[in-house]
């Protein structure tokens, strides 16, 4: 009753006290993380509390790619902009995909998809008026994947000018308010309330 | 006289197949363009002349690359940003890799393997960064699972192909190393309950990953025993059995442990979908279903033994049963499931029938480990309204079969 990995036999009791840890551990956390590397220190050599591959990643390595924003406002950079500011951006680098105002022209195609609508639900098509519950995810979007054709280009201010004109001409904020990264996380969207998180799990009922 | 003619015939063609094989006599066949509306042309072999006995001539030679036989054709069919895998063209569960599906969102990003680095920080103990030689240094992990995009789902029209209407599936064998080998490695707070995975192509695609989907997660450098395609993700992606297909981060460079989710582009009005006066988000797992891919539009059955086949598969774990009708869903009978059946991956089914030659119409539905029956269409309008949107839409389909042998696929319309 030996089991050889790597050459080396491992006792059937060895084994026997590995798999009890593995079910106890399982049994007390019910988490199928423990369950897999359980499953994989079963099968092999005992791991080492770190296996020495790859490095600290530096703090300028971490800012140069760290350019999420988060709903609650972390992550925002200092910096700030008005809807007028960003609606002479947007006539310079946007108008070519989204159209004019940001809005559907009807019988035309638009290489992008519109911007602006009003903040009914259901109300066609989907925009930031109706359909984007966190203002937050305006900015970040923008910022690491726009202009289409030059992604990553826009200055944070850029940024900040381009949020404030989509979400004034959605009628969500004042013409003239300006945004920061204070101001930007309070604005709230017309269609947060309407997102409700899955909560499926299977089973016979269709929801 | 006839093998001169030959060698002219051949010689006008402007296929991909070397001289040498044809003149070979292995094949005697052409290389012809052929236009079709979705590539410039694609190469089909036809026989020319009387084809030659290949037990009486010596055959090409070994290679240092396969190919398909010159009379093999499965194509991928390429929209402006997805292409769709011909499911009607396989024979068993895995995808070549070549066919996978493919979905992104600003292009194939173009990697250099000797740069590429992965990091992992936020609320860690050491943030850290991993190169693709490092990631393939930890203990390695391999599984066979499917990948589906979520908006898999196309209808309309009677002739549509199981590639036009669940084009967006497709399965491999992942190799790479477990996330939580890797969260070990950097020491994830306690505290953590989601992160963020970000790809290094031009659009930057982030998703937002609960704890839950971290469990079985592997970041893939491997797709059916070689490196991922480059549409797939090379050098490095994130790979999550069982959930829809933008969660599965391609060209994976950044890892952010977090407290709570970023509410991405893509998580909130992108992959979301109106149910009655809501809408949902955060749908990870791709609910249970299946397609019959043979026989389907547009090819034609004659009367008599039609073996049914095709693909049923769930996100959240094995499929335990596949009903197959051939009297248009009054009555059902439980296929052959062919073994081994995976969890989180594509299974094959099979139904011998006797067809009598009378119009009817062919359904399969899929049944999972959680007891969950794939829907009818109806039934998801039921549960969510009209206004269904387009993703995680998994209603059972059916084919019509026409008294004179020809296949059409029934496009269904609920209003």
């Amino acid at each position: 009753m030996k089991k050889y990995i790597q050459g080396k036999p491992i006792r059937f009791f060895t084994a026997i006290i590995c798999w009890m840890m593995t079910t106890v551990l399982m049994g007390l956390q019910g988490n199928s993380v423990v369950k897999y590397q359980q499953q994989q220190i079963q099968d092999t050599t005992k791991w080492p509390a770190t296996f020495g591959f790859g490095r600290t990643a530096t703090v300028e390595e971490i800012t140069l790619w760290d350019i999420a924003i988060r709903p609650d406002g972390k992550g925002l950079p200092p910096g700030e902009g008005d809807a007028a500011k960003g609606k002479a951006i947007y006539a310079l680098k946007c108008v070519a995909c989204h159209g004019e105002n940001g809005r559907e022209i009807p019988g035309f195609k638009l290489a992008g998809p519109a911007l602006v609508s009003d903040t009914l639900f259901k109300s066609k098509p989907k925009t930031i008026g109706n359909y984007w519950p966190y203002a937050t995810t305006l900015f970040d979007y923008m910022r690491r994947t726009m202009p289409y054709n030059l992604p990553g280009s826009l200055t944070n201010n850029e940024v900040y000018s381009l949020t404030a004109f989509l979400l004034s001409a959605n009628q969500i904020i004042k013409s003239d308010a300006i945004l920061n990264a204070q101001t930007l996380p309070r604005v709230i969207m017309p269609a947060k309330k309407l997102f409700v998180i899955d909560d499926r799990k299977g089973g016979a009922e269709v929801k | 006289m006839m093998e001169e003619n030959k060698k002219i015939k051949i010689e006008k063609v402007p296929g991909k197949i070397s001289r040498r094989t044809l003149l070979g006599g292995a094949l005697a066949a052409a290389i012809i363009p052929v236009s079709s509306s979705f590539a410039k042309y694609i190469q089909i072999g036809v026989p020319v002349g009387p084809v030659n006995d290949p037990t009486k001539t010596i055959g090409p030679g070994p290679s240092v690359l396969g190919k398909r036989s010159p009379f093999e054709h499965p194509v991928r069919k390429p929209s402006d940003i997805s292409s769709r895998t011909p499911l009607q063209d396989l024979y068993s569960s895995i995808t070549p890799s070549d066919l996978h599906f493919e979905r992104h969102h600003a292009g194939v990003a173009a990697i250099d393997p000797n740069k590429y680095e992965l990091l992992i920080h936020g609320m860690v103990n050491r943030p850290m960064k991993f190169t693709l030689a490092d990631l393939k240094k930890f203990p390695s992990f391999t599984r066979i699972c499917f990948l589906e995009c979520a908006g898999n789902f196309r209808t309309g029209k009677e002739e549509m192909t199981p590639q036009d209407i669940l084009g967006l599936t497709s399965q491999s064998e992942w190799t790479g190393v477990m996330l939580s080998t890797l969260l070990r490695e950097v020491g994830v707070s306690d505290n953590a309950s989601w992160l963020l995975a970000e790809g290094s192509d031009a659009s930057l695609i982030t998703r937002s990953i609960p704890k839950k989907g971290w469990d079985e997660a592997i970041i893939a450098y491997g797709q059916n025993g070689e490196a991922l395609r480059p549409e797939q993700g090379y050098p490095a992606r994130l790979l999550i059995p069982g959930w829809e297909g933008n969660t599965n981060i391609k060209w994976i460079r950044r890892i952010e442990i977090s407290d709570e989710p970023f509410m991405t582009r893509e998580e909130t009005s992108k992959y979301t979908y109106p149910v009655k006066d809501k809408i949902r988000m955060f749908s990870f797992e791709i609910d249970a279903r299946s397609i019959i891919t043979f026989p389907s539009f547009p090819q034609k059955v004659e009367r008599g033994w039609i073996e049914i086949r095709g693909i049923a598969w769930s996100g959240r774990g094995k499929i335990i049963k596949v009903e197959v009708s051939t009297d248009a869903g009054k009555t059902w009978v439980s296929a052959k499931l062919q073994e081994p059946v995976l969890a989180k991956a594509h299974t094959w089914f099979r139904h011998l029938w006797q067809w009598n030659g009378d119009s009817t119409e062919i359904l399969s539905r899929a049944i999972d480990e959680t007891g969950y029956t794939q829907p009818t269409l109806r039934q998801l309008a039921e549960a969510r309204g009209t206004d269904l949107g387009g993703y995680h839409m998994n209603p059972v389909t059916a084919w019509q079969i026409r008294s004179d042998g020809s296949v059409l696929f029934k496009p269904e319309n609920l209003k």
